[in-house]
């Protein structure tokens, strides 16, 4: 077991894990953050994605104890770091432009995207299918995805994105 | 003018594009999935699966895995015996179809790689993985039949006790059945003074590779045993748990949660629900299964996977006299819960949209080594589809007419309907006319074939194609005589009941199980107009089989079609209920009653009593009338008289790059006639992603065994999956004639872009390079099949080369690297 | 999806993640991104006892120019390297080649030297390194070496590496003012190269001065196409020359066979990709 120490949607926690725990399976079993999901064992899908100190990451290809002294940012600590309400842009222009089916692939879908349009808040529509190439979605056919992003850039309002 | 007709008409719920209700949990992950849930106690399970495709298992040494850290119990399929129940086979297609026993864990003899022979119960799921490396099994390996071609020569044997691969043979012709003429005597025909075109076309093996992997947690803590699974089929999962195990079925709770994703490949009885169920009665604890992904693709069913031979005949202008269907259908190891009935289902839409006089369609089922097969988005349409969408182009290139022409030529004109079809189906509505016009020129028909001749003329690297189909496919399944009719071992009918809460909210059951589709949102604006009560307060309960005890769930476009209906019949019998209380307690003549927006209005006068009242009046029951029954609830089960036929025109246009292959879509466009819309957000949805699944059809996806039977597409790095980045944004738009056959004049959506865009993609790919000598290209259309076929003309009808059977070695454990190079990015 | 039980160490200097290598040998596995090995892992296709994170070693992480190098520190995420100046100054092929290496996610997370050491000949570093003759600095017990790129890549997934040595940093020779391109073919966005060409050109007028150019995935390791950098010296930059001696491309690669295309396709792609690479980098 080892001690790790990290900030979990803006709290302190601490556990004594495996050293073979993999982040997702820590924010899923240990703190039971089922809204991030896992979906391959592959890293292709993306549907793990997380914000690690800042930067858009698959959580199943991270160990917990490498996260040890960083921050995460999960789907469901999203609208906390955006001081406009409930929601947060993202997850607003995804239910907007109707961005989900299932939903499963929804919570990395979302993270990519806050991270994407925390890099390029003007994305084109070629940078947005780019910028969301390591997310898969077997539903929407990425139509809907893909006007979900471009309907938050326009919002102009990703001030919360990649905390 | 009475009051009632001065009031403003209140905006209707039907048509409007309401934001979906089920958002804000999935946004917000706020989301109950199957592997959430986690329960007191609770066992994990990790499941021993054979690495050989056919083998016999001479012996299990568990005692190692038992004996491993915090391991609860090794079982067998020998240890679980009978309590394991079987995996059911719900269409024997024929009388004599030959089908395998199929247990959920064999202890003699596994038949496909994958299977399970083993499962380890520990406390956690990490040791449970461990263990199961330490379970010793003793294979010893059999020849394994792998591949259509091979299996139908009867050399090696699936299941040698058989005796035979064949499961059964179906056929259907027209001159038989009273609905045409004698296929063979218009081939002839044509053979003489016509003409005849005869192709043999491959639809690939697919996965239908929904999002979440499986997930089954089963508590047998209660009086009843509940299950939890990530499933399509939550009332069929316990009709068969009960059927095959004794265990009462009023003993047996299932629910499926949220569930992510199934496009049929969730509409399945699994091995792995089988066996937690036992396990979990034999423990008397809590346990969980969660398949991983490399799991999901090597066991969940696949889908497609057919040879079909067609021969069409036509008279010398082009006008079709007779199609002949030849299909060979692999079902996998095993006859899975639809299985052989999926290309059956295509035997009903070869014919298409198209009056052929005379049709035959034949169909041989086949027993394999490899995963076992059932419905993927469309189930026998899609393959039907491709091969006369297919046909057709090449009619029209033998005929030398442009490929719209030859349709409009052949189709059902729209003063026809309704019409009977050489297959016996009776179309209720539909305008193709209507259809293909605004698809022509959403599309630019015109301009774009001009940009091919340009390009065709100057001999560009770039090649440009124009694909279409004109498809329709039969949906909303089924009317339970035709299904009895078929030897299918259920009804088609769907249930629903709603209830009228005292505080004026609304309970909408139904038996049809949402896995994505947008149940609630939809449900809840029929229901809202019906009952002329605000959207907001319909709340629309399904998937667990204690509170929707009855229904049948959602595949084959069926939950709107279906279950929509049964919503309506019981709305309005709501209504009717109601509607003696309210004369009541107006005292006033039923007679003198309307029901308007939510109201029941004395005529002429400004009484009334908002439905919701009613509710309240029912609730209280202190001033009903005399004898009366305190409830104004009301279910319904509707059970259509005809499928209905959604259609629509579907044009793509294909830039393909002669040098190297690789294609690249240009355009989509698509005008479907799907009745009338409730929500048009979610029906743009659904079409979206059925074409995608389609496309990806056309061009990316396939599921490759090698000649041992392994599966090499076994990851999502080899089972390619399109992204956004491979996609584009499609143009859709919609003609309507309603359905005639359910009150709301709706038809399915659900599965009608894959049908629909397949043949489109591969048409426009075939067409951008025919002029060089191509007429075909094997699915997926990969950049090395493309060029094959441009480079060796006389391979294209072969579609070029076999794929490769082996998979780039990112992963390969024989391919170690030194302890210092273990590492990277490469991903 | 859950990797066997291992110990973990998290040295913060090259000397410490040296002497846990040395005492744990061959029963040690070093992660750095751990883009690939994760899955390795968890896929229980590979077992190790110990795995050592070099995350915490500060010094292994940053670009700097060196005169007449850039040096880039082994544990500089891909998007730091794509996004750096120095590098899209003086070596504007890894630029190009990282710019579309797997998806955002994983540029996030994985290494520069991670993806060199994994030596995936579908890897897109291989190449363009390769290519711009770039040198591998080695830390062993007993001190750095230096290995060029010609000899670092060894065999499929085998790199020069000693058993208990770590790559600390590449040197990439500055190619200021060089033309770049990185062509790659997938079927799909998240696929790795079915063929990729990195090339990299020094145009004088309208004359190939110089080029180099490397092959992802076309043999068991990175190839340099020899044939095709000699014939484009001195020739215009024009389609006809560079397609007469990108016609070379395959010469001496022995490419794979695979889902995605047999050997004899590769051969015939890579002669495309590297004309298409090589007009795109000498046209600017």
């Amino acid at each position: 077991m080892t001690r790790i120490n990290l900030t979990v949607d803006g709290a302190k926690v601490a556990d004594d894990v495996e050293p073979r725990m993999l982040l997702v399976q820590y924010l899923r079993e240990k703190l039971g953050k089922t809204g991030t999901v896992i979906g391959c064992d592959t890293s292709n899908c993306g549907a793990c994605t997380v914000h690690l100190d800042g930067t858009s990451v698959k959580s199943c290809n991270v160990l917990a104890v490498q996260a040890d002294g960083s921050e995460v940012t999960t789907i469901e600590g999203l609208a906390g770091t955006y001081d406009g309400g409930d929601l947060h842009p993202v997850q607003e222009a995804f239910r907007e432009c109707h961005g989900l089916q299932c939903g499963f692939c929804t919570p990395g879908m979302i993270m990519q995207t806050t991270a994407l349009l925390a890099e390029n808040p003007d994305p084109s529509e070629e940078e947005i299918r780019l910028g969301l190439e390591g997310n898969l979605c077997r539903c929407t056919g990425y139509h809907n995805i893909v006007k979900a992003v471009q309907h938050a850039a326009a919002q102009g309002q990703t001030e919360g994105a990649g905390s | 003018m009475t009051a009632v007709q001065d009031a403003p008409e209140a905006q209707k719920e039907i048509g409007r594009d309401r934001r979906r209700k089920e958002d804000q949990r999935l946004i917000t992950g706020r989301t109950r999935w199957t592997d959430n849930i986690t329960l007191p106690g609770m066992l994990h399970l990790a499941m021993v699966r054979s690495p050989f495709a056919h083998a016999r298992i001479n012996g299990i040494d568990t005692a190692e895995a038992a004996a491993a850290t915090n391991v609860v119990a090794v079982l067998t399929g020998a240890d679980l015996g009978e309590t394991q129940g079987a995996c059911i086979n719900a269409w024997p297609i024929t009388p004599e179809q030959v089908t395998p026993p199929h247990l959920p864990m064999p202890s003699d003899r596994v038949a496909f790689a994958g299977e399970i022979v083993a499962v380890v119960v520990a406390r956690t799921a990490a040791e449970a993985r461990d263990a199961a490396e330490l379970v010793d099994v003793d294979y010893e390996e059999l020849p394994a039949v792998v591949g259509l071609k091979n299996a139908i020569k009867d050399e090696v044997l699936a299941h040698p006790d058989l005796g035979t691969n064949k499961s059964a043979f179906w056929r259907f012709d027209s001159e038989e059945a009273g609905t045409g003429g004698n296929v063979d005597a218009a081939i002839e025909k044509a053979r003489v003074d016509g003409v005849v075109i005869e192709r043999e076309y491959r639809q690939q093996r697919l996965i239908p590779a929904f999002m979440e992997p499986r997930s089954v947690v089963v508590d047998p803590t209660g009086e009843q045993v509940t299950i939890w699974s990530a499933t399509q089929i939550p009332h069929i999962l316990r009709f068969a748990l009960a059927a095959t195990t004794g265990v009462p079925e009023s003993k047996i709770r299932v629910i499926a949660p949220d569930v992510g994703g199934g496009f049929g490949g969730k509409l399945q009885q699994t091995p792995e629900e089988m066996i937690a169920f036992a396990v979990g009665r034999r423990l008397g604890k809590p346990v969980k299964y969660t398949e991983t992904r490399s799991e999901s693709l090597v066991s969940g069913h696949h889908g497609r996977d057919q040879w079909q031979k067609l021969t069409l005949s036509a008279e010398k202008d082009g006008t079709v006299t007779g199609f002949k269907v030849e299909l060979l259908a692999d079902l996998g190891a095993y006859v899975a819960i639809v299985g052989g009935g999926v290309p059956v289902l295509g035997a009903f839409m070869f014919n298409a949209i198209y009056k052929f006089p005379a049709y035959q369609f034949n169909c041989q089922t086949v027993l394999t080594n490899t995963t076992w097969t059932d419905a993927y988005r469309g189930a026998g349409r899609p393959e039907a589809t491709f091969g006369v969408e297919r046909m057709m182009d090449e009619l029209a290139a033998e005929v030398g007419v442009d490929p719209m022409e030859i349709r409009k030529q052949n189709w059902i004109t729209h003063e026809e309907f309704p019409f009977t079809t050489v297959a016996g189906l009776e179309y209720d509505s539909g305008n193709y006319e209507a259809a293909t016009a605004r698809a022509m020129e959403m599309f630019g028909y015109d301009e774009l074939r001009a940009e091919q001749k340009r390009r065709r003329d100057a001999g560009d690297t770039v090649q440009l194609g124009l694909g279409i189909s004109t498809f329709t496919e039969m949906c909303g399944l089924a009317p339970s005589r035709v299904l009895g009719s078929l030897d299918y071992g259920a009804g088609g009918w769907e249930h629903a009941s709603v209830r009228m809460l005292a505080t004026g909210t609304v309970e909408v059951v139904t038996g049809a199980s949402s896995h994505g589709q947008g149940h609630e949102t939809a449900f809840s604006q029929i229901v809202a107009d019906r009952l002329g009560v605000p959207f907001e307060n319909v709340e629309v309960l399904h998937g667990d089989t204690q509170i929707a005890h009855k229904g049948l769930d959602t595949y084959g476009s069926r939950s709107l079609v279906v279950g929509g209906e049964a919503l309506v019949r019981a709305a309005d019998k709501v209504i009717e209920k109601a509607r003696p209380f309210a004369a009541h307690i107006l005292e006033a003549s039923e007679d003198d009653l309307k029901f308007h927006e939510g109201r029941f209005q004395v005529v002429g006068t400004d009484q009334g009593i908002g439905l919701t009242e009613v509710a309240t009046a029912a609730f209280a029951a202190h001033n009903l009338p005399d004898g009366a029954e305190p409830s104004i609830d009301a279910e319904a089960t509707f059970d259509p008289v005809n499928f209905n036929y959604p259609h629509g025109t579907h044009l793509c246009a294909m830039e393909v790059d002669t040098e190297t292959g690789a294609v690249k879509m240009r355009k989509y466009v698509c005008c479907d006639d799907i009745g009338n819309i409730v929500n048009p957000l979610i029906v743009a949805g659904q079409m979206h992603g059925g074409l995608v699944q389609g496309i990806a059809q056309a061009l990316w996806e396939e599921a490759v065994h090698d000649d041992a039977g392994t599966l090499v597409s076994g990851s999502f790095v080899d089972y390619l999956l399109p992204t956004a980045a491979d996609t584009l944004s499609f143009e859709i738009d919609h003609t309507t004639t309603p359905a005639t056959t359910n009150s709301l004049g709706t038809k399915g959506v659900g599965e009608a872009g894959t049908i629909a865009s397949t043949p489109a993609v591969v048409n426009a790919v075939v067409d951008a390079v025919r002029h060089l000598g191509v007429t075909d290209v094997q699915m997926p259309c990969t950049p090395e099949r493309v060029w094959t076929a441009i480079n060796a003309p006389g391979r294209g009808h072969d579609g070029g080369p076999a794929t490769q059977e082996a998979a780039m070695p990112h992963f390969d454990p024989d391919a170690e690297p030194g302890p210092s190079s273990t590492e990277g990015a490469g991903a | 999806m859950i990797p066997a039980q291992f110990d973990y160490l998290a040295p913060t200097t090259v000397e410490d993640a040296l002497a846990a290598l040395a005492e744990h040998g061959d029963d040690a596995k070093i992660i750095a991104g751990g883009q690939s090995l994760l899955p390795v892992l968890r896929m229980r296709l590979n077992a190790p006892e110990v795995v050592i994170d070099l995350g915490k070693i500060a010094s292994l992480r940053g670009v700097r120019d060196d005169g007449d190098a850039i040096v880039i520190g082994a544990m500089t995420p891909h998007a730091v390297v794509g996004s750096d100046p120095l590098v899209a100054e003086h070596a504007a092929l890894i630029t190009k080649a990282v710019e579309h290496l797997a998806d955002a996610q994983i540029r996030h997370r994985g290494t520069f030297g991670g993806a060199l050491a994994h030596a995936d000949p579908a890897g897109d570093l291989g190449a363009p390194t390769l290519a711009l003759g770039a040198e591998f600095v080695i830390a062993g017990l007993g001190g750095s070496r230096t290995v060029p790129a010609a000899e670092f890549f060894v065999d499929l997934f085998e790199t020069a590496i000693g058993e208990d040595e770590i790559l600390t940093e590449v040197r990439v020779p500055k190619h200021t003012g060089w033309g770049a391109h990185y062509e790659k073919f997938v079927r799909v966005a998240h696929q790795w190269p079915i063929v990729a060409v990195a090339a990299t050109v020094r145009v004088d007028g309208a004359t190939i001065a110089e080029a180099r150019i490397g092959l992802t995935n076309m043999g068991n390791t990175p190839l340099r196409a020899r044939t095709v950098e000699d014939a484009l010296a001195g020739q215009p930059a024009t389609d006809a020359a560079v397609r007469a001696a990108a016609a070379h491309a395959a010469d001496g690669a022995n490419p794979p066979s695979d889902l995605n295309g047999a050997a004899d396709y590769r051969r015939h792609l890579s002669t495309v990709l590297t004309r298409r690479a090589v007009l795109a980098a000498a046209g600017g």
